[in-house]
């Protein structure tokens, strides 16, 4: 155990004595010659594998290796949205487990994520969409997902300031998930990564994966920069690079790599208390605890391995914030950055086994695998340590494309750029 | 971005659509399944050159296979999409 338990006690110990007393949360891990069991990528989903592994599963001899910082990954480049608004049979419990693993986060981490459950509130804007929208609220509540239809009178309480009588796009409604909300991303990362720390787990930065030793079909360990590392079980959660990685094992993955890009305004008073998304385009936005606007909307478009975006979607995202609240059309934009994601050929995630003994694989995650991290992290460490799936997870399989069992949420046919 | 379209000449980014991986190619009728479950599904996905197909959609409307950095961005080079496929049929009957 290398961190105390934060408590309001240490909080107040330390604020006696100039901040002095507080620990590096986690250590700075050498690789040993061998473990247990390797997670490949260090960012939430790799992170809280390890913590579930270790926690839940009694695997404690773990290792996280990382190519570069933990967090530096799109664990720290999302837009923090939570939610479990899904409407297919599986996803919906999947994403449900997450959600609750969110609420009884911070307890089990003893770590301040910031999880705000300020509710998610998607916009419809015609009758069809109305339709839609109140089928899928009625999928979650039939899986015991609190979901509520909006109409505008209750809307314009909760969001005034949005272009209601807009001539092209009125605003009819929505769908809120009042349980939805955001979590700091990076206190996310960091949270798992101490916990996971605590109970033993070696987390290894500055660590990149180049390799992997298979003997007659079973998984031996990993080539890295810093040496080889051996392995009884080997798990990927390399979320952007999983293609090229799984590639190092002889995979090739139903999978594209695309650059999502999202934005922050300048710090204003209090304005929008929820997340709230459009509905006639592709634009999401909330507000952060220091008062930044976080917004975004649709990928660039095209295979992307540069961390960075492209000018045309920053004006398409912008037209969008505009159509739908042109109040904010006067304040400065502050920054803007890309990261870059799996996107499935059927906008869903894997969780599997793979062709090699050993080798298991958690890829996919397009937009929206931030909300995912808990879940993702439980159903992985189910499946390494005990080699069967979690029971929210079944659906997720790498033979489903072949299979004919793709799960499609959007339903319209193989294409990566689904959410 | 910008495309160097062979009839337009050098176009933003924002003219073009994107179509995906250029050398994936549809398998013979009576191949097996699994040839057609490959060829909807999986991708190579390379960080590096990507040979990729994109349409002048707001230009010419010509197809094009452009050969692009997906690490960078750089464009190597631009064919209409009908010359890589005349090539690749005269290569496949020779
Ligand atoms: C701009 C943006 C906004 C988003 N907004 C949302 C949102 O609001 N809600 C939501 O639910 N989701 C959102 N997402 C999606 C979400 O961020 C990702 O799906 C999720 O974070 C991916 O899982 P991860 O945290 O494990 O990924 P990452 O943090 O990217 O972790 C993967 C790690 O693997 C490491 N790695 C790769 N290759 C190697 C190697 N060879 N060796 C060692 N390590 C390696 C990488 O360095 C990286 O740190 C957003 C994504 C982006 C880019
Ligand atoms: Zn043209």
């Amino acid at each position: 155990m290398s961190t105390d338990r934060y408590s309001i006690f240490s909080v107040l110990r330390e604020s006696l004595r100039g901040h002095s007393g507080w620990k590096p949360a986690w250590r700075d891990a050498e690789p040993k010659a061998a473990y247990d069991v390797v997670i490949v990528g260090g960012g939430g989903h790799g992170l809280a594998t390890a913590h579930y592994l270790a926690s839940r599963y009694g695997i404690r001899n773990v290792a996280v290796v990382e190519k570069g910082w933990i967090g530096g990954g799109n664990v720290g480049r999302n837009t923090t949205i939570v939610r479990s608004n899904y409407l297919l049979p599986g996803n919906i419990p999947f994403y449900e487990h997450s959600m609750k693993l969110w609420e009884g986060l911070e307890q089990d981490l003893n770590y301040n994520a910031m999880v705000s459950q300020r509710g998610v509130v998607n916009l419809f804007h015609s009758d069809g969409q109305r339709d839609a929208y109140a089928r899928r609220g009625n999928a979650m509540r039939l899986h015991g997902v609190d979901a509520e239809l909006l109409d505008v009178a209750e809307l314009k309480r909760i969001l005034p300031m949005l272009d209601f009588d807009n001539a092209r796009f009125p605003i009819k409604g929505a769908l809120r998930q009042k349980r939805g909300g955001t979590v700091r991303h990076d206190a996310v990362a960091w949270g798992y990564a101490r916990a996971a720390d605590g109970r033993g787990v070696d987390i290894i930065q500055n660590c990149e994966v180049t390799g992997f030793r298979i003997e007659d079909g079973r998984i031996r360990g990993v080539e890295t920069t810093r040496g080889f590392i051996g392995a009884g079980k080997v798990g990927l959660a390399c979320a952007g690079n999983s293609s090229r990685v799984a590639q190092m094992a002889g995979l090739r993955l139903p999978i594209e790599s695309h650059v999502l890009q999202a934005f922050v305004s300048e710090g204003i008073k209090p304005f929008i208390d929820t997340v709230c998304t459009f509905g006639a385009g592709h634009f999401y936005i909330s507000q952060s605890d220091k008062g930044g606007l976080v917004f975004g909307g649709d990928l660039d478009g095209y295979n992307s391995y540069a961390q960075r975006g492209s000018l045309p979607t920053v004006e398409d995202v912008c037209e969008g914030g505009m159509a739908l609240m042109p109040s904010i059309g006067r304040v400065k934009m502050l920054r803007s950055w890309g990261g870059i994601m799996d996107m499935s050929m059927d906008g869903s995630p894997i969780i599997d086994t793979t062709p090699v003994d050993g080798l298991y694989l958690n890829a996919g995650w397009c937009y929206g695998g931030f909300k995912a991290t808990p879940a993702s992290g439980d159903c992985f460490a189910h499946l390494i340590a005990r080699d069967a799936p979690h029971l929210v997870a079944t659906a997720y399989r790498l033979d489903r494309f072949a299979r004919g069992r793709t799960i499609d949420e959007k339903g319209v046919g193989a294409q990566p750029n689904l959410h | 971005m910008r495309i160097a379209c062979p009839h337009c000449g050098l176009r933003g980014v924002d003219e073009f659509a994107y179509f995906g991986d250029a050398s994936v190619t549809r398998p013979a009728a009576d191949a097996a399944e699994t040839a057609f479950a490959d060829y909807v599904y999986l991708r190579d996905n390379p960080a590096g050159a990507h040979r990729e197909l994109w349409s002048h959609a707001l230009g010419c409307q010509s197809w094009l296979v452009v050969t692009r950095d997906t690490r960078s961005h750089a464009i190597e080079t631009v064919e209409a999409a009908r010359d890589v496929a005349l090539a690749r049929t005269s290569e496949a009957q020779s």
